[in-house]
């Protein structure tokens, strides 16, 4: 029935030309709202398949709340997720998820390794002892944004931009096809910066999608096959080099976006 | 001292010790999620819990004893979560609000109902009766190994013994999905572990060891083995497991030292009568906490706090 | 049971309980309007350290003042004790925040656990002293009105009159540093010295309160009233005034009520009358009350379901949302069968040329300012004026038909 109708949708050209059960991310009618704002008001979106997607959209414009929605970790209001053609529930397992570095307590006493191995929790469960190969994956994944040498630090001894590194590390050991990053370059330093996007584009040479919230309209261009720009609704979805208009941003950031700064941008110019 | 040791002090020091265990293993994770004072709410709600289970049954039994302390602290998480919510008021105000609502309840409840005939009152909730829990039947070490002694060991000892091996095999059997949503509640929902579960499941360990050393060691020892040996322990150490650890021996330590000192300190500087055994042992903590703040070699932050 | 508390309540039942319902109905003022500030700067559990650290103190001006062949239960005595040891309990936690890694929270629980238990040590000292004189300080752990004497009754009176007129006098400056600090420093006004006035005040409610209310429920005189306040207003200074009154009247009427009957011990029964208005108003009132709130997410959620239908049926767009359907349904919108109705169509039209002006206006708009009120379910009639909205019709054309 959810297929029949996400096909339907499809027909009319609502929805991305690609089949909806093979997108990574379906989103449809998704409302979510903290009190009584919506946070995120019935966006309907779907994610290209082997892609790199950007969402962007101003400050308070419901980006991290969008994926975590789409985690199942927020409660929504209204709307379905369909990950892979299936529920949240049935498809946890196939999504790795890096949060705002902010949002965690950097002080906590463990190490840096430890936390990688938190990427292997679906394996290990409660009790599975970490053997030798798992702590070897783990340090694989610390070595791909390179952090092996701090495996054993304490992570609070670390700089913004290696927190960040550690945090891919360990989305990187969950091993998943869909990965989903809130802000992962908001405050890092250059080197951290150019880690992390090699990182994501060999995630997607090797057929796996990346959904990024993003901050730097000048770097969405570089970085980005696809864009999502959303104000609290979606604005517009689609190839960069289509999407990323002057007007499109101009609709997403109201007059807020001076035109100078668009201008800066060398966008294609409005149709 | 062997005789009069084994009949007096041992079962005492061995249910201090094991409330003190079970309260610090919990106490950890509540410090590092910034809900320390969940075990101030929780001691406090112990009373309430218990005096209406008393009402129901009209009994004082072990049982449901913990049934009633666990759902009133169960009540006041709830409630604090519901006046956080939906009336926006910030945790502390929001705690205070509950712990002291519910504990005058639990008061008023106790003056009005007939307790005179079993051991209930206030005081004994708070300071506990550790020093009355004493071995009758013992005559000396050899006790240990005779049937007839050991069947009047008091029952208190192997309520604590239990509580206190529950409370150390929960916190190794669901130890991962702890530290991982204490850490990034966020990523810990991704993956799959209901965190709220996990959350309400600690505080209500937290709530069974707190009611189990309640019956035996009153309230104070409750809260300061909840905070002072995990707080010690986290400047002892930056990995969780060993902070966990430390805050296990830290416990002891204050446990035995604490009672050994209230029974026998007076005596060294000439006093005729032992002090509050519960009351030292909370002092003693304090006293390890304090020398930690001073000289542990982790006691200052490194990281940025959250939300920076 | 009934006319003993109306007695209470008029002060017709007896010289000191009437003197300690006045007191208890000053403390309650003092409070409510004290602890506003505490609450908001968001330290409301520093009262709660404190208050637990008064314990040593009274144990300890008690050894002092019989060592001096006092008495030792001189109630002024045992308050200037228990204020010292307060003030060294908030000195211990401050420290404790400052010098080390470990939390607010942490330094209070700690605080409060290591001095009442050293407390205790010394009231189990001070039991067996003087051999089995019974100095009653046990009354200071919950309060204890019985048999109080006539000048403890006036210092309680006294005291609370006083703390309120200090409140008084320093309402200004202290709502101003509570609301906002770094404005309050900008305006001149030495924030310490405020903080510390604000502490000042916190303590002199709690050792005042040690008496009646007892160590381990004095805070709630300091929490409950001032958030009970905070639901009913949105305003600093309404908060201090409210506080002052739901502080006022518990304390009033819970000693009525504890000196009509036995049995009442004081100090709970205050707390319960506060935490009874408390109740009562977190569930009836307007802003924040429970009832407010499910009424509202109630409200909000048909409206959004709502909108979103009503936006797919002016797209011609399959709606799948089950909630959605029935919205529609009730409203008359769509028929059984889910086929749309003439009501249907004349609001999805309305929808979806609401949606056209907000994107027109929008992007008309220079400065964001519009973006606020962009959330899909405010009518654009509410943000715009006719005329506005006249000329950004003028730019969207005949309205399209919905079939």
């Amino acid at each position: 029935m959810t297929l029949a109708a996400l096909e339907l949708a499809r027909d009319e050209g609502r929805i991305a030309p690609f089949p909806a059960d093979q997108s990574p991310l379906v989103i449809r009618e998704l409302t979510v709202s903290y009190g009584d704002k919506p946070a995120v008001f019935s966006l309907d979106a779907a994610i290209e398949p082997e892609s790199m997607t950007a969402i962007v959209g101003p400050n308070g414009a419901g980006k991290s709340t969008l994926l975590k929605a789409a985690l199942g970790i927020v409660p929504r209001l209204s709307g379905r997720i369909l990950v892979f053609g299936q529920p949240i529930s049935q498809s946890m397992h196939r999504i790795a998820y890096v949060p705002q570095r902010a949002s965690v307590d950097w002080d906590f006493p463990t190490r840096v390794i430890d936390v990688v191995l938190m990427g292997l929790y679906r394996e290990l469960g409660f009790l599975r002892p970490v053997r030798r190969h798992h702590r070897e994956r783990a340090l694989a994944c610390l070595d791909r944004v390179g952090m092996a040498d701090f495996a054993t630090r304490q992570i609070g001894q670390l700089s913004g931009g290696q927190q960040q590194r550690v945090f891919l590390a360990r989305a990187l050991a969950q091993n998943a096809e869909l990965y989903l990053l809130d802000e992962p370059l908001a405050g890092v330093d250059a080197a951290t910066e150019k880690a992390v996007i090699d990182v994501l584009k060999t995630l997607k040479v090797e057929h796996r999608t990346v959904v990024c919230v993003h901050h730097d309209l000048a770097t969405v261009g570089d970085y980005f096959d696809n864009v999502l720009l959303i104000n609290g609704r979606k604005i517009a979805e689609g190839p960069v080099t289509t999407t990323f208009t002057a007007e499109n941003l101009q609709k997403t950031y109201g007059g807020r976006l001076a035109t100078a700064h668009i201008d800066e941008l060398k966008l294609p110019a409005a149709s | 001292m062997g005789a009069e040791f084994v009949q007096l002090s041992l079962t005492p020091l061995l249910i201090g010790i094991f409330a003190a265990i079970a309260c610090a293993l919990p106490g950890n994770f509540l410090l590092l999620r910034r809900q320390a004072l969940i075990g101030d709410t929780i001691s406090h709600v112990v009373l309430p819990g218990i005096v209406v289970a008393f009402l129901v049954t009209g009994t004082v039994s072990t049982w449901p004893m913990l049934v009633g302390a666990a759902a009133a602290a169960v009540v006041a998480v709830v409630l604090i979560e519901i006046i956080k919510r939906v009336g926006r008021i910030e945790p502390g105000a929001a705690m205070g609000v509950v712990f002291t609502s519910l504990f005058a309840a639990g008061v008023l409840l106790l003056e009005q109902s007939d307790t005179s005939g079993v051991h209930l009152d206030v005081e004994h909730a708070l300071y506990g009766n550790l020093e009355s829990l004493i071995w009758f039947t013992a005559e000396d070490w050899s006790s240990l190994t005779d049937p007839r002694a050991l069947a009047g060991l008091p029952p208190e000892l192997f309520r604590m013994v239990a509580v206190a091996l529950g409370v150390s095999f929960l916190t190794v059997v669901f130890w991962r999905p702890l530290k991982l949503s204490t850490f990034d509640e966020g990523f810990a929902g991704a993956v799959g572990i209901p965190t709220t579960a996990i959350g309400l499941g600690l505080v209500i360990t937290a709530a069974v060891a707190a009611v189990a050393a309640f019956d035996a060691v009153g309230s104070i020892i409750v809260i300061a083995m909840f905070i002072c040996p995990p707080a010690a322990a986290r400047l002892m150490t930056n990995r969780l497991e060993r902070q966990v650890l430390w805050s296990v021996a830290f416990a002891v330590l204050s446990a035995a030292l604490g009672y050994v000192l209230a029974g026998y300190g007076p005596l060294w500087l000439g006093g005729e009568h032992a002090v509050s055994a519960a009351g030292m042992i909370a002092t003693v903590s304090g006293i390890i906490l304090a020398l930690a703040c001073l000289f542990a070699p982790h006691r200052a932050r490194v990281g940025a706090p959250k939300g920076t | 049971m009934f006319a003993p508390f109306l007695d209470a309540l008029l002060l017709q039942a007896g010289y000191n309980a009437g003197l300690v319902t006045v007191g208890a109905a000053l403390l309650g003022i003092a409070g409510g309007s004290g602890g506003t500030f505490l609450f908001l700067r968001k330290r409301s559990l520093v009262s709660d350290g404190m208050a637990h650290a008064t314990l040593p103190g009274v144990g300890l001006a008690f050894m002092v003042m019989v060592a001096l062949g006092g008495d030792g239960r001189s109630l002024p005595g045992l308050l200037l004790g228990s204020a010292l040891s307060a003030t060294l309990g908030l000195l211990a936690i401050e420290w404790i925040v400052s010098r080390t890694r470990l939390a607010e929270d942490a330094a209070i629980g700690a605080v409060l656990s290591v001095f009442f238990g050293f407390g205790i040590v010394l009231l189990t000292i001070i039991q067996t002293m003087s051999g089995g004189y019974q100095a009653g300080l046990e009354g200071f752990l919950l309060g204890s009105t019985a048999g109080m004497l006539f000048q403890d009754a006036l210092l309680i009176a006294i005291g609370g009159g006083l703390i309120v007129g200090l409140v008084f006098v320093l309402r200004r400056p202290m709502t101003l540093v509570a609301f906002d600090t770094e404005f309050a420093a900008a305006a001149g006004i030495g924030v310490r010295r405020i903080d510390l006035a604000m502490m000042g005040l916190v303590m002199a409610v709690t050792v005042i309160g040690l008496k009646l209310v007892g160590l381990i429920l004095v805070v709630a005189m300091l929490i409950i009233p001032p958030v009970t306040a905070r639901l009913w207003t949105e305003r600093t200074e309404r908060v201090v005034l409210v506080g002052g009154a739901f502080g006022g009247v518990s304390g009033y009427v819970g000693a009525a009520l504890s000196a009509s009957a036995p049995n009442l011990p004081t100090g709970p029964i205050i707390v319960l009358v506060a935490f009874a208005l408390f109740a009562c108003s977190l569930l009836f009132a307007p802003g924040r009350g429970v009832l407010a709130a499910v009424i509202r997410h109630r409200r909000f959620q048909w409206q959004v379901h709502r909108r979103q239908g009503l936006l797919a049926l002016a797209r011609e767009e399959p709606i799948l949302d089950p909630l959605t359907l029935s919205v529609l349904r009730k409203e008359g919108l769509i028929r059984q069968d889910a086929v749309v109705s003439e009501k249907g169509r004349a609001a999805a039209a309305k929808a979806l040329l609401d949606e056209r002006r907000w994107a027109i206006a929008r992007q008309r708009s220079e400065d964001g300012s519009l973006d606020s009120h962009w959330d899909g379910l405010t009518p654009i009639e509410s943000v715009l004026t006719h005329d506005e909205i006249a000329e950004i019709d003028r730019q969207i054309g005949p309205p399209a038909a919905v079939r």
